[in-house]
């Protein structure tokens, strides 16, 4: 049998000490055997292994990510309200080249892209190698392709390639 | 009814963050009415998703914790479970416009075919 990770557990364990909001000896047993158990059925559900290094990289991807999201939230707020300088909305989509090639890494551009406001994850093409993105305020491709390349692909290839 | 006191380290930003995130998610529903194409209107409703529900989710582990004096924080849940599931409906929701856009073109290029006929 393959050896399951125990980040995994350890996810599982935190989130049922959130969800009872305690720390008790009682609750941390119980928690380890419910999320042992529970990996234990559903990862052969599961082949695909994720092979995760360096989590201090994610973690830094998380900040960023957390500031663009306020930032790009005000952006959007400024758009709807007719505040930009233009007055008139130039959305579109548009097309980057990626590098990144691996599922769970894929899935994570995913929810950060669609989580920012103001861009939406589209589609992506059957080989991976291109992803199509709408954004509300296009007005400069490369600036979009430079943004999402270096601030969070090379994190992700960082941490899951 | 009881009324419960709240100290006021709590009641002030936990007041302050619910109004930013009532606005902010005002201001996204608003851009439903106001941005042009199907495309562009997206992008609206993400704002309440993301910072509305954060600031009003952030209000509620203040006040909560406050009113049972321990640490509340299961909240932080709901926002993972957020950030995790809105790429799926996006998504989604995206290629059936996509896919609608495309067949109305087409439609409209046969039409104009038959007119020139």
């Amino acid at each position: 049998m393959r050896r399951v990770p125990p980040i995994f557990a350890l996810v599982m364990l935190a989130m049922w000490l959130l969800l009872n909001s305690s720390i008790s000896l009682a609750h941390i047993i119980l928690g380890a055997v419910i999320s042992s158990l529970l990996l234990l059925a559903a990862y052969p559900l599961r082949p695909l292994q994720p092979r995760m290094r360096r989590g201090p990289v994610l973690l830094r991807l998380a900040f960023k990510v957390l500031i663009d999201v306020i930032r790009s939230n005000i952006g959007v707020a400024r758009v709807i309200l007719g505040l930009t300088e233009r007055g008139k909305i130039h959305s579109g989509f548009m097309q980057i080249p990626l590098d990144l090639r691996d599922p769970h890494g894929l899935s994570v551009l995913a929810m950060i892209i669609t989580c920012t406001p103001g861009t939406v994850w589209v589609e992506l093409s059957p080989d991976r190698s291109m992803l199509t993105i709408h954004v509300l305020d296009l007005v400069d491709e490369s600036e979009w392709i430079e943004r999402i390349k270096n601030r969070y692909e090379r994190a992700l290839i960082e941490v899951f390639q | 009814m009881i009324a419960t006191e709240f100290p006021l380290w709590a009641t002030l930003p936990a007041s302050l963050l619910l109004v930013i995130g009532g606005l902010l998610t005002v201001i996204g529903s608003l851009g439903l009415l106001r941005l042009p194409t199907f495309f562009a209107r997206m992008h609206g409703p993400s704002m309440g998703n993301t910072l509305g529900t954060g600031c009003v989710l952030i209000a509620s582990m203040i006040l909560s914790s406050a009113l049972l004096h321990r640490p509340v924080a299961h909240e932080f849940i709901i926002t993972v479970f957020i950030v995790i599931v809105s790429p799926v409906t996006a998504m989604l929701v995206m290629r059936a416009a996509r896919y609608r856009t495309r067949v109305k073109e087409e439609r409209r290029q046969q039409g104009l075919q038959r007119e020139q006929e």
